[in-house]
């Protein structure tokens, strides 16, 4: 049974990531011929000795011409035993916020190290979204090794940097391991010319890495997307009554039998069948898109969620919050936004900026105003409530939108709480992955 | 690889979701988004592959409804025969409603002139622009793995009044959360199977047996070889001189104009022959069948800049 694993690489400029892209697609046999061709051509125009993986990934016209990846792209390729889908995000420090989206979906992120320039601040930056978005695994790739000559002294010392930094930033599964993306050392096949290391090639790890959180673990959670109800238009007599909940669960299990609570309004419920196409199911975990039939015809709409009873969350009208700021307009405080959380748009004002991230030290620092690729603290006021948790134990029902009430841009991505300081606390640990 | 033991039906009780049914989980939940935030969504239905099983996902979201917008077909007027009669079952075996934007009206009463070459696919632009007029939301089976500027693509994809994608200006996509607000004139256009590959889409095919035209396996077909690809000869693709024609056993990988889309040589007759080809191949499926993606390095990004899909 293959699975579907979701990854996203970041890294500096000239780190190799495009490189080290096209060569997993490559060496994967994941890229065909009529692709290689195309990127022969434009390699040989240019008057380069070899074909430039980077070409098979850089797709946009001004990418191509400035040799720099803009924006993130997504590739897909498989082995026997998974399917990945990969977002590449651009290296430039102006194309942070490309980052952060591609994190946000990441069951690991895999981050590009020269191993001739040591840990960067950009490295730090990115190891802090990573840490900051909850990013299960993380994946060091400690790159060009061979123009070190594939010496381990280096690659160690680089490694025990990385590891200082990922205790600072209360990330829990971080690993490293020597490449070349060129010339592809322990790319796909473990390389010979670093026999210091036994661990597995990079491949080799992404097969292994386990790929989502185990539902089993978590609370449940289904926010409201639409109430199926198709009275006379229902394509058979006998669903002429019918009604139910249409949503994809965001956390948890819910089984036949189950009570419930909807929030906010707080009243309780039983699960009575659970829906699909495909026929009844006894029970639903995330992230199925499922049908929920429920005892009591309780006043339920979208934006609405259902919750297990036990360690419901509670509806509130304020929030902390950390965001990351992705427009060049500045925030201020008193700016009024739209906020999307789960299915639920509701009209908010930025109260207060408490606080922009420092990322070198993963500290709070005073701030008036935050500007494009900020990372702060922000207190909000909303229009109506919301049914909000940590983002630090719950991923899907702790993140948020701040979209321009006006033309409808997307301002910020937003994670209620503080997952960067929470995450440094010991005790306060997320869900358990399960292999 | 294996083909029909991964059903995207029910899920088994390990709290683990296949690779199929996670990308239909998220198909189906993109559906009901847009259903749920836009006033009138359309879907885009050729009859082609990714367009039948986009629309079997719209009617798996809201069963036990109907699907709960209408479709919309740009005709070329190069038509496969046997595509037209099967949209056309399609439509009335589900009971949907069809718009038809059609490139002959729009050549007839001169508001578009025929091309040099012949093909039509370019001058789909303006019917689609058009026809999207009064809708807000139209759905796309365009697919990321098709090509490299599809894979920039956002799943909701904002365009402005004259259809055009800005790639250098595209809204951040965060978590799950789409963000569909646009200003009057605007509209977005969304891929529900936007991280489904070629592979993807047969093996679900085969895994809900869902029904495609027939020129999706392998039949014999008269051809003649142009530009490196098999073109179909019949009423818009006549031989040109010393071209020769000849019978082949064929397949479509694709279903676009007749005059610019290819077949392959295959003997894949069935599903599972089809999904043991796709899993073999060595070329893409818009390499090896369109001509209109031959143009330039950046032919697919020139034309949805200028609108197209």
């Amino acid at each position: 049974m293959s699975t579907l694993l979701r990854l996203a690489t970041a890294g500096s400029v000239d780190d190799g990531k495009s490189t080290l892209v096209g060569r997993l697609l490559y060496d994967s046999k994941s890229v065909l011929s009529d692709q290689l061709d195309a990127v022969e051509r434009v390699s040989r125009d240019r008057g380069l000795e070899h074909a430039d993986l980077a070409l098979l990934t850089d797709g946009l016209r001004a990418e191509r011409e400035q040799g720099i990846t803009i924006d993130v792209a997504y590739r897909y390729f498989a082995t026997a035993r998974r399917s990945f889908i990969l977002a590449d995000c651009p290296g430039h420090v102006q194309y942070t916020r490309n980052t952060v989206t591609g994190a946000s979906t990441a069951d690991v992120v895999v981050l590009l190290v020269d191993a001739r320039k040591g840990l960067l601040e950009q490295t730090r930056r990115h190891l802090a979204v990573a840490s900051l978005l909850r990013v299960p695994h993380v994946v060091v790739a400690v790159n060009k090794i061979d123009l070190v000559d594939f010496d381990e002294a280096t690659y160690r010392a680089l490694s025990d940097q990385v590891g200082a930094a990922a205790v600072d930033l209360g990330l829990a599964d971080v690993r490293t391991l020597p490449v070349s993306a060129l010339a592809g050392d322990n790319v796909v096949d473990r390389s010979t010319r670093t026999p210091w290391y036994d661990g597995p090639s990079l491949l080799e790890l992404l097969e292994e890495i386990p790929a989502a959180v185990d539902p089993s673990t978590e609370a449940f959670r289904f926010p409201v997307q639409v109430v199926l109800r198709p009275q006379g238009a229902a394509r058979d007599e006998r669903h002429r009554d019918y009604r139910a909940y249409a949503g994809q669960v965001a956390s948890g299990v819910v089984a036949v039998g189950d009570a419930v609570v909807a929030l906010p309004s707080g009243r309780r419920t039983t699960v009575v069948g659970i829906d699909t196409a495909d026929g009844e199911l006894r029970e639903a975990f995330a992230p199925q898109s499922v049908a929920l039939r429920l005892a009591d015809d309780i006043d339920l709409a979208r934006g609405d969620l259902l919750a297990a009873v036990v360690d419901a969350p509670v509806p509130t009208q304020d929030l902390r919050a950390t965001i990351a700021w992705l427009s060049d307009r500045t925030l201020l405080p008193g700016t009024r936004v739209l906020l999307k959380h789960t299915t639920r748009t509701v009209q908010a004002v930025v109260r207060d900026v408490v606080g922009r991230l420092d990322l070198d030290t993963a500290e709070i620092v005073p701030a008036e105003q935050l500007g494009l690729n900020d990372l702060g603290q922000v207190q909000l006021r909303l229009a109506s409530p919301v049914v909000a948790e940590e983002y630090v134990v719950a991923r899907r029902t702790g993140a948020f939108l701040l979209i321009d009430p006006h033309d409808g841009a997307t301002l910020a991505a937003g994670m209620v709480g503080e997952p960067l300081a929470e995450a440094r606390c010991p005790g306060r640990r997320p869900a358990q992955y399960a292999i | 690889m294996t083909t029909t033991d991964e059903h995207a039906g029910p899920a088994p009780r390990t709290h683990r979701l296949t690779q199929l049914q996670s990308l239909e989980s998220e198909a189906i939940h993109i559906l009901r988004e847009v259903v749920a935030e836009f006033e009138r969504p359309v879907l885009l239905f050729s009859g082609g592959k990714d367009s039948v099983v986009m629309l079997h996902l719209a009617v798996k979201a809201f069963w036990p409804g109907p699907v709960p917008f209408p479709v919309l077909h740009v005709d070329t007027g190069h038509n496969f025969p046997e595509v037209l009669a099967f949209r056309d079952a399609t439509v009335e075996r589900l009971g949907l409603r069809l718009q038809v934007a059609r490139v002959q009206d729009y050549l007839d009463d001169g508001r578009l002139r025929e091309r040099a070459d012949g093909t039509r696919n370019q001058l789909q632009t303006v019917p689609l622009l058009d026809a999207i007029g009064r809708h807000d939301a139209v759905f796309g089976g365009g697919r990321r793995d098709e090509e490299k500027a599809r894979a920039k693509e956002r799943i909701y994809s904002l365009r402005d009044e004259f259809g055009q994608w800005d790639p250098r200006n595209q809204r951040p996509e965060l978590w799950n959360l789409y963000n569909g607000r646009h200003r009057p004139g605007e509209h977005v256009r969304v891929f529900p199977l936007s991280n489904w590959t070629e592979l993807d889409v047969w093996r679900y095919v085969a895994a809900e047996r869902i029904a495609l035209p027939s020129l999706y396996y392998a039949h014999d077909r008269e051809v003649v070889a142009r530009d490196g690809m098999w073109l179909a000869v019949g009423p818009h693709t006549q031989p040109r001189e010393g071209e020769q024609v000849t019978t082949r056993r064929v397949r479509y990988r694709t279903v676009g104009d007749t005059s610019c889309t290819g077949a392959v040589e295959s003997d894949a007759t069935d599903v599972a022959d089809v999904v043991r080809e796709i899993a073999a191949t060595r070329l893409t499926e818009r390499g090896a069948t369109r001509a209109d993606d031959r143009a330039s390095e950046a032919a697919m990004e020139d034309r949805k800049k200028e609108g197209y899909f």
